[in-house]
């Protein structure tokens, strides 16, 4: 069995990447189960056909304590036979999510979830390591390979930087690796060559790059992944391409995570930030 | 009388019930059903539970349950002394589980023994930042300050648990750097709905990083058992293992009272686990039974009737010679044990007795209270299960009333109406019922005295029950209620 998290800045499509790859990997043959590791619970919408599950977290607040859970209460089987689990937590401002997420990933290590037949578990886990908790799929004898979603937008690289950070300490200690970057396009200029220097830098790869579809859009309406709504279209091609890459993926990692300035200057080199003029820092309007 | 169905006088089913309905009266209505389930007249004959258990506390009712951190640290670890354990989080925790459950300690203090404190005393730096480097220097500090410790445990506060330090890897590397097993508790106190949840991690802790790990250096013979579920309360284990070992058993370990590490880690080699507290260790001596085939019996070393029949179940499953010893120390004990209850039974014959503890106590005592003449006449845990409710029910008198998870409000209402002579309980009930002007004993801790288990234990129970019930004091305490 091979657990893969998947990571990447907040609105990247980490969500509908992990669920038209798992579609993919399905399609492929292989067992799955999807772990959503995301207080919105969306990581599993599109293969339930569903706006949000029974969460884990609902569950525990509705029964009182996590024992009082069945693992068939949280666990269903979507599109392809994949298992599907949200953690749930908290509305934001309010509690700890992260905790949340180590609950209920103890709560499916304790009842068996983690079955041998599974060929894969994905963890789709909310934007960066902001705490223990989102570390916790990422922790000893869980997910071992980390995918990074991202864009050729500039935060987008701050973010998946600053996870490849992440993922060093937890690499340092553990058998935790960087599987990839994964370039959801935006359509910005140059992307495909910046994502790949940017992998290249951080001493990994860009696995693949996904281009920009509205047929993607189209199945999410219908809470679809693209191979279930629309299996000839080449977007469908694209997820299932980055599967088979993915099942056959090999190189693992450890990061070199860039120094800002190095970052920076990667950023200018591809034209998207230009070099500051230190003669108008902290200069106001009025005597400018 | 063990055998038939015992009575209380005036208290029938119908009476209990209706004492438990005008209590419950004073709850609000949400309240009142989540309650009503916990308390119920006892039914001898069914030997099955009749109230529902180990379910989360109704807010607003003063609970006396700890939490899963208590049932790690202050059970299970704490009394293991030839380890030291690190309360990891903020201070108050470990201090206010620092050896106040008088589970006793052989051994010379930082050589062989390590009945000191020690945490990682988190301030707001560790909670934002993480407190696993801290973790790290505080393990390798204990090493070189305690060279001689066979390993440490590392028991989480809840803050661990929320900021998501991850103990088990820093637990792994410093267990190689340091050359010594450090081993990772995720017991922090949110997890379950009382102690019972730390209890069973803490099983699954020994099961995952202690046993198997080492061999006893002494070869095997066949009387070689471990006595389970036993913490040496006041000095308990030093009577119940002399005891056992006068009986013709090498008592390999003890689980985990005045306990030792590599005994502990080498108890799947044993031939027979002897369990007192099933509560809060049956788990493990499940998995030895699975894993190892190791058969497991209940025995109970309350009073004389009670030992008796226990040490003759245990020595049924082994040879005569084993058979003989035991009937020879009976014979020994037995006049002794006579002359104690000959000497305190007049004074506390017909007392009753109201009892509300934890792990074994509210079943495992009945017979030692009845022993000294005395009738239990209600009896209730803190945190147990369905199966503790099952091995109740035989024990305490029929339509007796049984109270789980009991408030200090049903608690005050039942002693009003039962009026007992004696109410034996916790800490937290102490001063409520002494203020009443009742005959109070600290059962949880022996009250600073003890050893109650094994025949040393008795002659000190009952004169204690003795003591507490007839003290002229009482005489001279009007209560003001």
């Amino acid at each position: 069995m091979r657990q893969i998290a998947i990571y990447g800045k907040g609105g990247i499509g980490k969500s509908t990447t992990t669920q038209n790859t798992v579609a993919g990997l399905a399609s492929l043959g292989k067992k799955v189960m999807i772990v959503g590791c995301d207080p919105k619970a969306d990581s599993t919408r599109l293969m339930l056909h569903a706006k949000a599950q029974a969460t884990v977290m609902d569950l525990v607040r509705e029964r009182g304590t996590v024992e009082d859970l069945e693992l068939s209460d949280v666990l269903k089987v979507g599109y392809g036979d994949v298992k599907c689990v949200e953690s749930g937590g908290p509305e934001p401002g309010v509690g700890c999510a992260g905790r949340g997420v180590i609950t209920a990933i103890n709560f499916l290590e304790e009842n068996g979830a983690y079955t041998p037949d599974l060929d894969f578990v994905f963890y789709d886990v909310l934007g960066d390591v902001v705490c223990g908790g989102f570390a916790m799929p990422i922790r000893e004898n869980k997910a071992e390979e980390i995918y990074i979603v991202c864009s050729g937008e500039m935060m987008a690289m701050y973010a998946a930087n600053n996870i490849a950070k992440g993922i060093l300490k937890y690499a340092s200690s553990g058998k935790v690796r960087l599987a990839g970057l994964i370039c959801n396009s935006r359509n910005t200029d140059r992307e495909a060559d910046l994502i790949q220097a940017l992998a290249k830098r951080l001493g990994t790869q860009m696995i693949h790059f996904v281009p920009r579809d509205n047929e993607v859009q189209r199945a999410e309406l219908r809470r679809m992944t693209v191979i279930e709504y629309a299996p000839e279209h080449k977007q469908a091609d694209e997820y299932r391409t980055l599967a088979r890459k993915i099942a056959e993926n090999k190189m693992l990692v450890v990061p070199k995570p860039l120094e800002m300035e190095e970052l920076e200057e990667l950023l200018m080199e591809f034209g998207i930030m230009a070099p500051e003029d230190e003669s108008i820092v902290g200069v106001a309007a009025v005597r400018a | 009388m063990s055998n038939g169905v015992k009575k209380v006088e005036g208290i029938t089913k119908e009476s209990t019930q209706s004492m438990i309905d005008r209590t419950l009266e004073a709850y609000p209505e949400k309240g009142r059903k989540k309650r009503a389930p916990h308390l119920a007249p006892n039914d001898q004959a069914s030997g099955s539970a009749c109230v529902k258990s180990n379910r989360k506390t109704v807010p607003g009712v003063m609970s006396a349950r700890g939490c899963a951190y208590a049932g790690a640290k202050g059970v299970v670890w704490g009394p293991i002394r030839d380890m030291v354990h690190v309360s990891h989080g903020p201070v108050g925790c470990g201090w206010y589980s620092w050896g106040t459950r008088r589970n006793l300690m052989s051994g010379v203090n930082g050589v062989s023994s390590f009945a000191m404190q020690f945490t990682s005393d988190f301030q707001e730096k560790d909670i934002v930042y993480g407190g696993d480097k801290k973790l790290a220097v505080l393990l390798r500090e204990a090493k070189d300050l305690f060279p001689l410790a066979k390993g440490i445990s590392v028991l989480s506060e809840c803050p661990v648990g929320l900021i998501g330090d991850d103990i088990n890897a820093v637990a792994k590397q410093m267990t190689k750097e340091l050359d010594l097993p450090v081993i990772p508790c995720n017991c922090e106190g949110f997890r379950g709905v009382s102690q019972s949840l730390g209890h069973h991690i803490s099983n699954d802790t020994i099961r995952d990083y202690i046993i198997e790990t080492r061999e006893f250096s002494e070869p095997e013979t066949p009387y070689d058992i471990a006595l389970i579920g036993e913490y040496n309360i006041g000095g308990d284990a030093w009577s119940t293992k002399p005891l056992l070992e006068e009986c013709g058993f090498n008592v390999k370990a003890v689980w985990t009272g005045d306990g030792q590490m590599e005994h502990i880690a080498a108890t799947h080699k044993v031939k027979l686990n002897v369990i007192h507290c099933y509560r809060s260790m049956n788990y493990m001596c499940k998995v030895m039974e699975e894993k190892y085939g190791i058969p497991w019996v209940e025995l109970n070393f309350f009073g004389p009737t009670k030992i008796k029949e226990s040490l003759r179940k245990l020595a049924s499953m082994f040879d005569d010679r084993i058979r003989e010893k035991v009937e020879a120390v009976i014979a020994r004990y037995d006049p002794e044990m006579r002359k104690v209850i000959d000497e305190v039974r007049p004074r506390l014959e017909g007392k009753k007795v109201m009892l509300y503890v934890g792990g074994l106590r509210p079943r495992h005592t009945v017979g030692a209270y009845e022993d000294l003449g005395m009738v239990v006449a209600g009896s209730g845990y803190e945190f147990a299960h369905s199966d503790d409710y099952d091995r109740t029910s035989p024990e305490m008198p029929d339509a007796t009333v049984i109270y789980d998870d009991a408030s200090e409000y049903e608690l005050e209402q039942f002693v009003h109406e039962v009026k007992p002579d004696l109410v034996a309980s916790g800490i937290k009930e102490k001063y409520l019922f002494q203020k009443m002007g009742l005959p109070f004993r600290q059962m949880h801790s022996w009250d600073y005295s003890g050893p109650y288990h094994g025949y040393k234990g008795f002659p000190t129970f009952a004169r204690d029950i003795d003591m507490a019930i007839n003290s002229p004091t009482w005489g001279l305490v009007k209560s003001p209620f």
